[in-house]
């Protein structure tokens, strides 16, 4: 048994943050992050025609901070308080069986539920779109919402299955040997994207 | 881990984690919709040879929220009534190609033994006057959700220690957790050796349950188990009552925080009153609900990944 690696992210980095000058390269900065953030809010508020029947809901574990901040921004531009969520999609994965039992993480679906509302999914990273496949089915369990849409910090390419983003912060052309670390001030205590490894 | 046989194979991290995910899939029973595709092509056969209620229904109601396809098996009814040896039954049922079993038997030991007999996984559901292990981890997940963490609280089981099986895997569990764990009965249903093996796990026991009441966190009530005893461990229930039961009087004197656990079926009247049994502080609804939760985590961890 082990914490959830959620590999296709490349984000996992538990506590190495106070090591020594970090690998990569950097690509976002917490300016960049929080730029991109805030034109994500705008185009789903445009998108939307206003915030009403929105729900968002984050993916663990990156996904959630970025879902609550989202939310904080989606007050500021239209002061309506959207409802948030995270949503684990650890049991709808479909790689459970090559691989040790993962934990399992929070779900809480807001009170108001997501029957007939707009659910706007929120990940860190955007690979191979497996975890946003896993998240269609987990919501699938949990009601019929609208419309389902996905907003993801980076989109990195590479995508396994037909599965594209409504909502990206950067394009981020990568190798496949690369990966992408996201770390975030609430669970890493620092705003960045990093590129490592990789042939260069 | 492969099997789950003893509370002794879950290190303090297994056993949080199953914890922890005893919480989400409590979240799931909760929904319009419990099922989750983890163990979706998997094959658990419940192989019960003694009477059960809530284990095995919960067993059964578990392994179908997960997906899984679940049979049950019990000893009448089966070809065991015709003769059949344990080492048979669990062969052919395992010949079928199921990926788990779920035992209950009268011998302790048994679900071990049949773990040398065939390569699915196995869960032992009572073995004998042996163990209990999930049984333990409902008991504890109840209590840490009244209670918070366990670490540091005191607990104290009272009855009929000798046989019961549920003494064991819970006295093992909350030590792994770091309760304080205090056993209490009378002289005649205390297990032999108790001396050198408090002394080996680090808990304390006694005679006196008023002595140790006004202290405790939780008081775990055990059910004096009339059918495995021939007689002559006390005079009269009455006096068994009167001695261990938790009755008006020691409610009073248990601690207001302090919560109520009987892993049941409950003898009214006899180790409990039933004003202790329908007390806000009594979770034993609480633990039934709990079981289905439980039994899912633990089915999960067992099944859910690769096999390692």
């Amino acid at each position: 048994m082990q914490r959830p690696d959620f590999s296709d992210a490349g984000s996992l980095d538990p506590g190495s943050a106070q090591a020594a000058p970090p690998p990569g390269r950097t690509v976002l900065s917490a300016g960049d992050i929080s730029r991109a953030l805030r034109r994500i809010a705008h185009e789903i508020v445009e998108h939307n025609k206003g915030a009403d029947d929105l729900v968002v809901l984050g993916i663990p574990t990156r996904g959630e901070a970025l879902a609550t901040r989202l939310v904080g921004l989606l007050a500021e531009i239209e002061g309506a308080q959207v409802p948030v969520g995270s949503l684990d999609v650890t049991m709808y994965r479909d790689d459970l069986r090559s691989q040790p039992t993962r934990a399992v993480g929070a779900t809480f679906i807001p009170e108001s539920g997501i029957d007939d509302k707009v659910v706007v999914l929120v990940d860190d990273v955007l690979f191979s779109g497996r975890t946003v496949r896993a998240a269609l089915d987990a919501l699938g369990d949990l009601g019929r919402p609208r419309a389902v849409r996905l907003a993801v910090l980076v989109d990195r390419g590479h995508r396994e299955l037909p599965i594209r983003a409504d909502h990206v912060g950067k394009n981020l052309p990568t190798a496949r040997s690369e990966r992408v670390r996201v770390r975030l001030d609430e669970n890493d205590g620092v705003d960045e994207v990093r590129i490592v490894g990789g042939e260069s | 881990m492969k099997h789950l046989l003893s509370a002794a194979d879950l290190s303090h991290d297994d056993a949080l984690q199953i914890l922890a995910t005893a919480e989400q899939m409590h979240d799931v029973q909760r929904r319009e919709v419990k099922k989750l595709p983890v163990l979706r092509g998997r094959t658990i056969v419940n192989l019960f040879f003694e009477d059960s209620t809530r284990t095995r229904s919960s067993f059964e109601i578990a392994g179908k929220w997960l997906s899984a396809d679940v049979i049950n098996v019990s000893a009448k009814g089966s070809s065991v009534s015709k003769g059949e040896s344990l080492r048979d039954t669990a062969m052919t049922v395992a010949a079928m190609g199921v990926d788990g079993l779920v035992i209950r038997h009268h011998a302790s030991g048994a679900p071990l033994q049949v773990t040398q007999w065939v390569d699915a996984m196995v869960v032992n559901a009572g073995d004998g006057t042996h163990e209990h292990p999930t049984q333990a981890l409902l008991d504890a997940y109840t209590m840490q959700q009244r209670l918070g963490d366990l670490a540091g609280k005191r607990v104290a089981i009272v009855g009929d220690l000798t046989h019961s099986r549920v003494v064991r895997s819970n006295l093992i569990l909350l030590r792994t957790l770091g309760a304080d764990v205090t056993l209490v009965a009378p002289p005649t249903l205390m297990p032999s050796g108790i001396a050198d093996w408090s002394a080996a796990e680090g808990f304390s026991y006694g005679y006196d349950f008023d002595e140790v009441l006004p202290d405790l966190d939780a008081v775990m009530m055990l059910r004096v188990q009339k059918e495995r005893m021939s007689g002559g461990y006390f005079p009269t229930p009455r006096e068994y009552t009167v001695g261990y039961g938790l009755t008006r009087d020691r409610l009073r004197a248990l601690p207001d925080h302090a919560v109520i656990c009987h892993p049941g079926p409950m003898n009214r009247g006899l180790e409990i009153t039933a004003d202790a049994a329908d007390e806000a502080r009594s979770l034993i609804l609480d633990q039934v609900s709990a079981g289905v939760a439980v039994r899912m985590s633990v089915l999960y961890h067992l099944l859910g990944g690769a096999e390692s």
